[in-house]
């Protein structure tokens, strides 16, 4: 997209955005590992910064099956939690070692991804929202009526973390800066996850079907494995954010798994921008970063953040960092 | 386990889907005709109890809190549209689904903020309270009213529908716009009108259900899922389906309630997968 007066004469400083935009999409993920180191050091709490390493990850996560296949999910909650959940009963009832419980979460999690997947991608275009906000509901009714598991509405609680061992080093797990740079290199591995996909062929795949569904059949693509591959990846991606949140809090919330913490994914996304690799880490952080300001001047801070969220799709639908790279960079 | 006993919950059953009839009948007549899925269907539905409450209480008698609630809710649903949600037409068809998202996120908050964040209770009308002998057990008054008022708007809604020229404009402006916008109709009025019926229908829901449970700011939430529930299974933008699907989803909550009440809820959804394995465009739908 350049502008006429662009097109006449390309002079050096304004063929520089563009520049800056391949070298931002070349170094990603340096660039987004740079970005969390210092996180912590940026935000005026080091719990905050947990949260937004927490959701940054689920919204990347979320983001490959909304912003590249074009599936808007209001059902990921359920991965998120599933995640936490396994985690925090197989660390509080089983005795498993933390990083087994981890992996446990994220098996588990992908596992329900591909069941609730291979249903919901068999619908169409707007159903395909409303089957995944139902299958997800399920799962919430579910864990709220096992207590004996999930600790029904009181939340799971019970599986402290204090300390981890790493290669023969013990890490205090209870002190926050440790506990962010433990937790960021789940983040880090999540990000490198989703570049990598994004650039292979799969992601050239997903993107093709999100442009035109009909056009990427026509091409030979499997339309169906395709989607489901990625709700699943999706979903994975997700339950490792949901096992991360329940090393850091503790204690898993039943709300973890309601539709309206599936809607705080969408929100996030669709505010840093859902078409762009650094878009769902930069609406998560300012997300938290409005609940943290906003809840201290009032406990209505809700009212606030779904009504920039609405002026946000009316008006500026390709969310911040969207915006910013089709008006400024471009 | 005795006739009596079921033939009971069999009723229960069709009070509660009644609701969900009414609720999911709205949602569907907003998609079938603007094409756009309200995720804020549940918080008007909550909307729609508390303004009845308000109503109710300012007046002393239920009777105009049912009467003028739908209506108040109604012609805020299309100061909604107008507003809101006609900028959105002609961009994606996810566009309106994220904003009326938000917007249920404003209303619900809102109600807090008026109301408060604890439940209250909304008394059954003096009139409607009691039970009556049904030959089988007592039931009460107020459900047998409820199912009546159901029948009855949904009569209306299809004399309505089928009958009169408006009727006709809206389902020929269902099948196609463009040649609505031909022939000399002015369509963006039907959508005001045809989105402040479906909200009216969620809010003269949300009214009626308010006697059987309590009112507060979340009871949207599970609406919203269940009215998803029923239009999935019955069809999205088939109003037979949601009528019978709603029924159906009632009945069936009921009878498990009967039998295993911690399945009660879960069995719904249950419902919904086996719905969407057999026929994925749901019983009454057809397929895109």
């Amino acid at each position: 997209m350049t502008s006429p007066a662009l097109a006449v004469s390309p002079s050096a400083s304004a063929r520089k955005p563009a520049r800056f935009r391949s070298l931002v999409t070349k170094y990603r993920v340096p660039l987004s590992i740079l970005a969390l180191c210092l996180l912590p050091w940026l935000l005026p709490s080091k719990a905050l910064a947990v949260n937004v390493l927490i959701y940054g990850t689920v919204a990347v996560g979320y983001n490959l099956l909304f912003g590249y296949t074009g599936l808007l999910s209001f059902g990921h909650a359920a991965f998120v939690g599933t995640g936490a959940y396994i985690t925090g009963i197989a660390i509080g009832q089983f005795g498993v070692p933390w990083y087994l419980a981890v992996l446990m979460g994220v098996i588990g999690g992908a596992l329900l991804a591909f069941v609730m997947g291979a249903l919901s991608t068999r619908t169409r275009g707007i159903y395909f929202s409303m089957v995944t906000l139902a299958l997800a509901q399920l799962v919430y009714y579910v864990a709220l009526q096992t207590p004996s598991w999930t600790g029904g509405e009181n939340g799971l609680r019970g599986f402290t973390v204090n300390k981890i061992n790493l290669f023969g080093f013990e890490i205090n797990f209870l002190d926050p800066v440790n506990k962010y740079y433990v937790l960021m290199v789940f983040a880090a591995l999540a990000l490198w996850l989703v570049s990598r996909i994004l650039n292979s062929p799969f992601g050239a795949a997903i993107e093709a079907i999100r442009e035109n569904e009909r056009r990427a059949r026509t091409c030979g693509y499997n339309v169906e494995r395709t989607k489901l591959l990625s709700f699943t990846l999706s979903g994975t991606i997700c339950a490792l954010g949901g096992t991360m949140s329940a090393l850091h809090l503790a204690f898993v919330p039943l709300d973890s798994l309601h539709y309206l913490s599936s809607g705080m994914i969408v929100m996030m996304t669709l505010l840093g921008g859902a078409s762009s690799f650094f878009g769902p880490f930069i609406g998560a952080l300012v997300f938290l970063v409005m609940e943290d300001v906003f809840s201290l001047w009032t406990s209505h801070w809700q009212i606030i953040v779904g009504s920039i969220f609405v002026l946000f799709v009316l008006f500026l639908p390709k969310g911040i960092w969207g915006t910013f790279l089709t008006k400024v960079m471009r | 386990m005795d006739t009596e006993l079921i033939l009971m919950q069999l009723f229960s059953g069709v009070a509660l889907g009644a609701i969900l009839v009414i609720t999911a009948l709205g949602l569907s007549i907003i998609f079938g005709m603007l094409g756009v899925v309200n995720f804020a269907h549940g918080a008007l539905f909550m909307v729609g109890a508390y303004a009845g409450l308000w109503v109710a209480s300012l007046t002393g008698s239920f009777w105009w809190g049912l009467l003028v609630a739908p209506i108040m809710i109604g012609v805020f649903g299309m100061a909604i549209e107008y507003v809101l949600i006609r900028p959105l037409y002609g961009r994606s068809i996810d566009d309106p689904l994220l904003l009326t998202f938000g917007l249920s996120y404003v209303l619900v908050e809102g109600v807090r903020i008026v109301f408060g964040s604890d439940g209250i209770p909304f008394p059954t009308p003096s009139s409607l309270t009691g039970v009556v002998d049904l030959g089988v057990g007592f039931f009460p008054i107020y459900r047998i009213f409820v199912v009546g008022v159901v029948f009855l708007v949904v009569v209306l809604l299809w004399l309505g529908l089928e009958k009169t020229k408006f009727g006709l404009i809206v389902r020929a402006g269902a099948r196609d716009p463009t040649m609505m916008k031909v022939l000399g109709v002015d369509i963006s009025k039907v959508w005001l009108l045809v989105f402040g019926l479906g909200v009216g229908l969620a809010s003269l829901g949300g009214v009626l259900s308010g006697p059987m449970r309590s009112v507060n700011p979340e009871m949207g939430a599970l609406v919203l899922a269940e009215a998803f529930v029923v239009t999935v299974i019955g069809g999205l933008g088939s109003l037979v389906g949601s009528i019978i699907a709603g029924l159906l989803v009632g009945v069936v909550i009921s009878m498990t309630a009967l039998f295993a009440p911690e399945m009660a809820t879960i069995v719904m959804f249950a419902l919904m997968a086996i719905v969407l394995l057999i026929r994925p465009q749901g019983l009454f739908g057809k397929l895109a």
